[in-house]
């Protein structure tokens, strides 16, 4: 036997601009690193962060109407990828703004100027003297954008979990490197890391076993292999498993969500604004996709699994969070039962499930990096103050901030004229049929839970009196157009659901 | 031999870095355990190759392997920067952040 003449491969590379754009970015911020000088890099690093990510913007806006498996159906280029790749570059931006604040801490930026330098060491204190600030941080965070716009279009498990970890190195990184505090932020990386890596060994090994049943990679093909032959459904479905139980590690549902609270905590709350969506939103996308495109014919035995994981979470997320007296761990379990919610969503398996699901993510992700963003701006003088005890009396304090802050609570809590309300409605909606009905009754039962805990924190920031160590920092316009840019969004979703639905109508279902 | 077999060899594999991480109190010792797994993927993952007689396997693997290696890097940057300010790589040592 001869050898096989070579076939190139065709890829369609404006499927993969925004993708192409950001990486490039990101290994040109690595060459400024080695090569601009200190007083120059940190403008720089800002013009190709912030230059890149508005151009693969502009290049996802472009393929709205895409509706093809391109690159030898290594991607699909359809309407939900595009829509979270969108959401996904807007709150990029919204983070990299956060990033960017130096007003908020009196010695510069969030982020320590040497991680290398121990803690508390002459060596820390005399790069903070000198004034210096870490530049590494923008390519390691383009990395990380770019594997995030990946992962929703990933449609086969080998893309699947490249951009895992493309989006995953980075932030184990970024989250140790906070300026305060940092052996909870050094502690916080190294949980995140362990975890992680365990998770996506989990999910490597889940799919070799869904190769090894199907003989296939790309999800399409999987499902037609499970629809043909019935003798490998066994190993196919324990391979599924270990592949879910890695991307809901990554979602943060509960049982597998026990790092996220030392993780929210411990980042820098730059970060934690933006992995608290962008994780969320990418890894979801990757979840659907599986689910409705991969495992279409193993409905039957999927869904009860989602269930059950969608019940622990809302239930662990709510009742959690109900005992914590640190903001960001709050915000934390909030977010596990929101992965519960929108997983509620996704037990309708049809186009109704899919855009409940995908208003939620549009609609939450803002909602959240604002909240964190505003947690960056209370601050004592030793760092940000994150004690709720240390929130009381905030409201005449700062009356604006308190309003703020009150308005994303209320839109996490899922009130009226907030676009936590279109999307908690639009959701739990298309799952009420059925037997899955049951999950709906339990996700708007363990609402009212939460919105105790988001009551009490409004309550203590209007009717308990002052503290006197803490201010409110006033940031500079980039913090201020972050917060602008999420309350914007979030006052129009709630007010104009029907702006949300278009868009998520628009997107419609994905490609197989 | 059959092929399955080193399907068998591969969930064991995969079984003793599972049990390695979470018995384990030495984050390297668990970063090894965690490689194992990793090793154990790729194992499954050559043989499903074989089995079905298609490279996709076989590519995925070398694609699990360079992430792997970036996997290393990014991790012994962090738990060498935790022993060199805790004096420590316990992860028992490591509790201030919790409940």
């Amino acid at each position: 036997m001869g050898p096989q003449p070579f076939t190139m491969p065709h890829i369609e590379y404006s499927a993969l601009a925004p993708v192409f754009v950001l990486f490039v970015a990101a290994t040109l911020g690595v060459l400024i690193e080695a090569f601009v000088g200190r007083t120059l890099r940190r403008q720089l690093q800002l013009l190709v962060t912030f230059g890149s990510l508005i151009i693969a913007l502009a290049f996802a806006i472009t393929q709205w109407s895409s509706h093809a498996v391109v690159a030898e159906g290594a991607l699909a280029l359809d309407g939900p990828a595009v829509l979270l790749q969108i959401t996904l570059l807007v709150i990029a931006i919204v983070g990299a703004l956060l990033m960017a604040e130096t007003k908020a801490d009196p010695a510069g930026d969030a982020f320590a100027p040497r991680t290398s330098a121990i803690p508390g060491s002459d060596d820390e204190r005399e790069f903070t003297m000198r004034g210096w600030t870490q530049t590494e941080i923008w390519p390691l965070f383009l990395f990380a954008v770019s594997g995030s716009i990946l992962f929703p279009m990933a449609n086969d498990l080998l893309t699947m979990f490249i951009a895992l970890e493309m989006l995953s190195l980075p932030l184990y990184l970024l989250v140790g490197m906070s300026r305060r505090r940092r052996l909870l932020s050094q502690e916080a990386a190294l949980k995140y890391f362990v975890l992680g890596a365990f998770a996506s060994a989990l999910f490597l090994f889940g799919a070799a076993l869904i190769y090894a049943a199907s003989g296939e990679l790309t999800l399409g093909a999987i499902a037609n292999a499970a629809n043909q032959d019935s003798s490998t459904t066994s190993l196919m479905l324990i391979g599924a498993v270990l592949v879910l139980v890695g991307l809901f590690f990554k979602v943060g549902a509960a049982p597998f969500h026990q790092w996220s609270p030392d993780v929210y905590q411990g980042a820098p709350t730059a970060i934690t604004a933006y992995m608290s969506a962008a994780t969320k939103i990418a890894a979801f996308g990757a979840v659907m996709r599986l689910l409705y495109v991969g495992l279409q014919g193993l409905q039957w035995d999927w869904q009860p699994v989602v269930a059950t994981v969608a019940v622990i979470s809302m239930l662990v997320g709510s009742s959690a969070a109900l005992v914590q007296t640190n903001i960001k761990r709050v915000l934390a379990y909030s977010s596990v039962a929101h992965a519960g919610f929108i997983m509620t969503a996704m037990l309708a398996v049809n186009p109704r499930g899919l855009a409940g699901a995908l208003t939620y993510l549009v609609t939450y992700g803002f909602v959240s990096t604002a909240a964190f963003a505003v947690v960056s701006l209370v601050r004592s003088p030793a760092g940000e103050a994150n004690d709720i005890s240390q929130w009381a009396g905030l409201g005449r304090k700062s009356p604006v901030t308190a309003a703020v802050f009150t308005f994303l609570l209320l839109a996490l809590a899922g009130l009226p004229l907030t676009s936590g309300f279109t999307a908690k409605f639009v959701a739990l909606s298309s799952a009420w049929n059925g037997w899955t009905g049951g999950v709906v009754i339990a996700a708007v039962l363990t609402s009212a839970v939460a919105a105790f805990f988001y009551l009490r924190i409004i309550v203590s920031m209007y009717f308990s009196p002052a503290k006197d160590d803490i201010s409110v920092t006033v940031p500079s316009t980039l913090t201020r157009l972050a917060i602008g840019v999420c309350v914007g969004i979030t006052t129009v979703f709630g007010f104009a659901p029907q702006a949300v639905l278009a868009l998520v109508e628009h997107a419609g279902v994905f490609v197989s | 031999m059959s092929p399955a077999h080193y399907l068998a060899l591969s969930a064991l594999l995969l079984c003793l870095g599972a049990a390695g991480v979470l018995i384990r109190r030495n984050a390297i010792v668990m970063f090894m355990s965690v490689e194992l797994m990793l090793n154990a993927a790729n194992l499954a993952l050559v043989t499903a190759s074989r089995m079905h007689g298609t490279l996709d396997g076989q590519v995925f693997a070398f694609f699990a392997m360079v992430v792997a290696a970036a996997e290393v890097v990014v991790g012994l940057a962090i738990i060498v920067q935790i022993f060199r300010s805790r004096r420590t790589a316990s992860i028992d040592d490591a509790s201030l952040l919790k409940y």
